[in-house]
């Protein structure tokens, strides 16, 4: 299961610097929303993989799950989320004020 | 009452930006007044941290009681009451000059104003690594809209570079923030001080790792060579009142790592000992170096404040980085006076490029100013004050910062690096100034109207009181220099002893209602 989670963080966050790094705006979108996913994962398994257990400490319980990373993630979500929003935004402007959807507004064809 | 002073610097904008978003758009008086009451209350409000603060103590608000290290604080120490004060004394001159107009040429301005400030405040003020994230992120998307607020081609391309860079500085900022939570176990940054000096020597290169992923973020902030390039273009585009405002921001960087490298991964912190000490030296010194050549290549005079903003930014980081009291000592008082005189500079050379007409702000011969002899004795003092030449701060600031470069071994380096690009700062400066002022020709020569309006229609006077202000900003740190250094070398060393801060933030107790 680590194995896993890592390699999926890992597949996401080559992609979105790969992306991010593209010449058009539109990639550039979508590779900072990879480079999220991958963070928002990223901090969830920090509290570490555990299965079953809760997050509430009771007398009878030894072993908890973390409850703070999906705290942070939840915070994480919204900013990010937010804020994908807003460049989605600025990048139709963008497009629409220069005449074509290259970032450094410049048109190659 | 006294025991929430530590929270108001971070509510009063909150609620004034909210209570803006209410009031309709043709109440334009009274979002002025509102906006302005509120700036004006966040100075009162930080010269009263000041005043409580200057004995050493540190105020430490357990928000909702909850106590660290569980619990989010916000913690008032010398440093962060100081940059409170700078930060509200910049926004009222940039919100008196906005007040003339600017503020009308797009929706919510006075509303992202306060938000911004929000932000500023509360990145200043947290005790909690994922708060300043938080914080961060606020002062951003509001700067975001700040930025392109007015509108224009210009604006939108810097304005998406800008937000695709620190977008990008977020999501390293989160990796960091989770390795270190993952390692260890807390945010808070006193209680990540303590992990961090017991933790054992296997963490020790994830820890590393981290912690210089949070500098790479901190030196995009602060537009550190190579990570500066958003900077000339986002700063030198969009309009006055907010470029002035942006001089506190990357000031946020500044501030971000003498707080994080001094208290996490200071002198104190076994493995992680000093971590940065190594690179934020040659990097400051090749970002003052990068941005002179910048200051020396611009063609129009915004664009050169904004490379000034990044000279001065290299100068703040080579004394930081020299991590010495007497290093940190005159950074902060190199940290007003920049401030100051970059927002003034850039609220003037607003002033000068609306009577240029079709010229605008490019060194090229224009026509002749209207009122030239004030604005130029202002633009004359405000290069001397950024150039550092006697009697202004300028000079102080530097002379501090060479002072304490003596005994570092990286001697010559430091001195002769911040001296050349003085000298080339001022070459530029002289050469600029006398394509504005002395090579200006009559209105037929240029092509211009010889009626032609000036786009400003305010008086002079009115228009240049906040310029001033900040000019006797600077001059006040001249004829208070003793009170003021006296201040920062408390700083510095209440910096350099970071027990006293861990100790005031761990041992608090709860406040009885």
């Amino acid at each position: 299961m680590e194995l896993l989670i890592s390699l999926i963080i890992g597949v996401l966050t080559a992609s979105g610097v790969y992306l991010s790094l593209r010449g058009r705006t539109f990639p550039v979108v979508l590779g900072l929303t990879f480079l999220s996913y991958a963070v928002n994962l990223f901090l969830l398994v920090m509290g570490r993989l555990t299965i079953g257990n809760p997050p509430i400490i009771a007398a009878d319980i030894t072993r908890y799950a973390d409850p703070l990373p999906q705290a942070l993630v939840l915070t994480a979500i919204v900013i990010s989320f937010g804020m994908t929003a807003f460049v989605i935004v600025l990048a139709l402007k963008a497009f629409s004020e220069m005449g074509n959807d290259q970032v450094d507004g410049k048109h190659k064809p | 009452m006294m025991n929430h002073i530590t929270i108001f610097p971070v509510l009063l904008p909150l609620v004034a930006g909210i209570l803006l978003l209410l009031l309709p758009d043709r109440l334009l008086a009274l979002k002025r007044s509102v906006s302005l009451i509120s700036v004006l209350l966040q100075f009162i409000v930080a010269g009263l941290l000041l005043n409580t603060v200057n004995s050493g103590e540190i105020l430490v608000y357990a928000l909702g009681n909850w106590l660290p290290p569980f619990g989010i604080v916000l913690v008032a120490d010398q440093l962060a009451a100081g940059m409170l004060a700078i930060t509200a004394l910049v926004a009222i001159c940039a919100l008196f000059y906005a007040a003339r107009g600017t503020d009308n040429s797009g929706a919510h301005f006075h509303t992202l104003f306060q938000l911004q400030l929000f932000g500023l405040n509360g990145a200043f003020l947290t005790g909690d690594l994922f708060n300043l994230f938080v914080f961060f992120e606020i002062l951003l998307l509001a700067s975001y809209s700040l930025l392109l607020h007015g509108g224009g081609r210009l604006k939108t391309k810097a304005g998406l570079h800008f937000v695709i860079i620190n977008l990008v500085g977020s999501t390293l900022f989160l990796f960091a923030v989770g390795t270190l939570y993952g390692l260890l176990g807390t945010l808070n940054m006193a209680d990540l001080a303590v992990k961090v000096a017991a933790a054992p020597a296997n963490d020790a290169v994830l820890i590393h790792i981290a912690g210089l992923l949070l500098f790479a973020v901190f030196a995009l902030k602060a537009a550190l060579v190579p990570l500066y390039l958003w900077l000339p273009a986002a700063y030198a585009h969009t309009t006055a009142p907010v470029a002035a405002l942006f001089a506190i921001m990357t000031k946020v960087g500044a501030y971000s790592i003498l707080r994080v490298y001094t208290l996490i991964f200071g002198a104190q912190a076994g493995t992680a000992a000093n971590l940065i000490e190594a690179w934020l030296l040659p990097m400051a010194m090749l970002t003052l170096i990068v941005g002179v050549l910048g200051v020396l290549a611009s063609t129009r005079l915004r664009q050169q404040v904004a490379y000034l903003v990044i000279v001065s930014i290299g100068t703040l980081l080579t004394a930081i980085g020299m991590n010495s009291a007497a290093g940190i000592t005159a950074a902060l008082y190199y940290l007003p006076h920049s401030t100051f005189a970059a927002a003034a500079f850039f609220l003037l050379s607003d002033s000068i490029a609306q009577r240029r007409d079709v010229m605008d702000d490019q060194f090229e011969p224009g026509p002749i100013i209207q009122q030239q002899r004030l604005l130029g004795i202002l633009f004359f003092i405000t290069a001397i004050l950024i150039a550092g030449l006697p009697p202004l701060s300028g000079f102080i600031g530097k002379f501090l910062i060479l002072n304490a470069a003596l005994p570092h071994a990286a001697f010559f380096w430091i001195t002769g690096v911040i001296l050349i690009t003085s000298l080339f700062t001022l070459i530029a400066l002289a050469r600029g100034g006398s394509m504005l002022f002395y090579r200006a020709q009559a209105p037929h020569i240029c092509n211009i109207a010889p009626d032609a309006e000036p786009r400003s229609t305010m008086s002079l006077t009115v228009e240049l009181t906040p310029v001033a202000c900040l000019l006797l900003c600077c001059i006040g740190l001249v004829v208070f220099a003793g009170t003021v250094t006296g201040y920062t070398a408390a700083t510095a060393n209440q910096l350099l002893q970071p027990e006293v801060y861990i100790e005031s933030v761990l041992r608090m107790e709860v406040i009885q209602p």
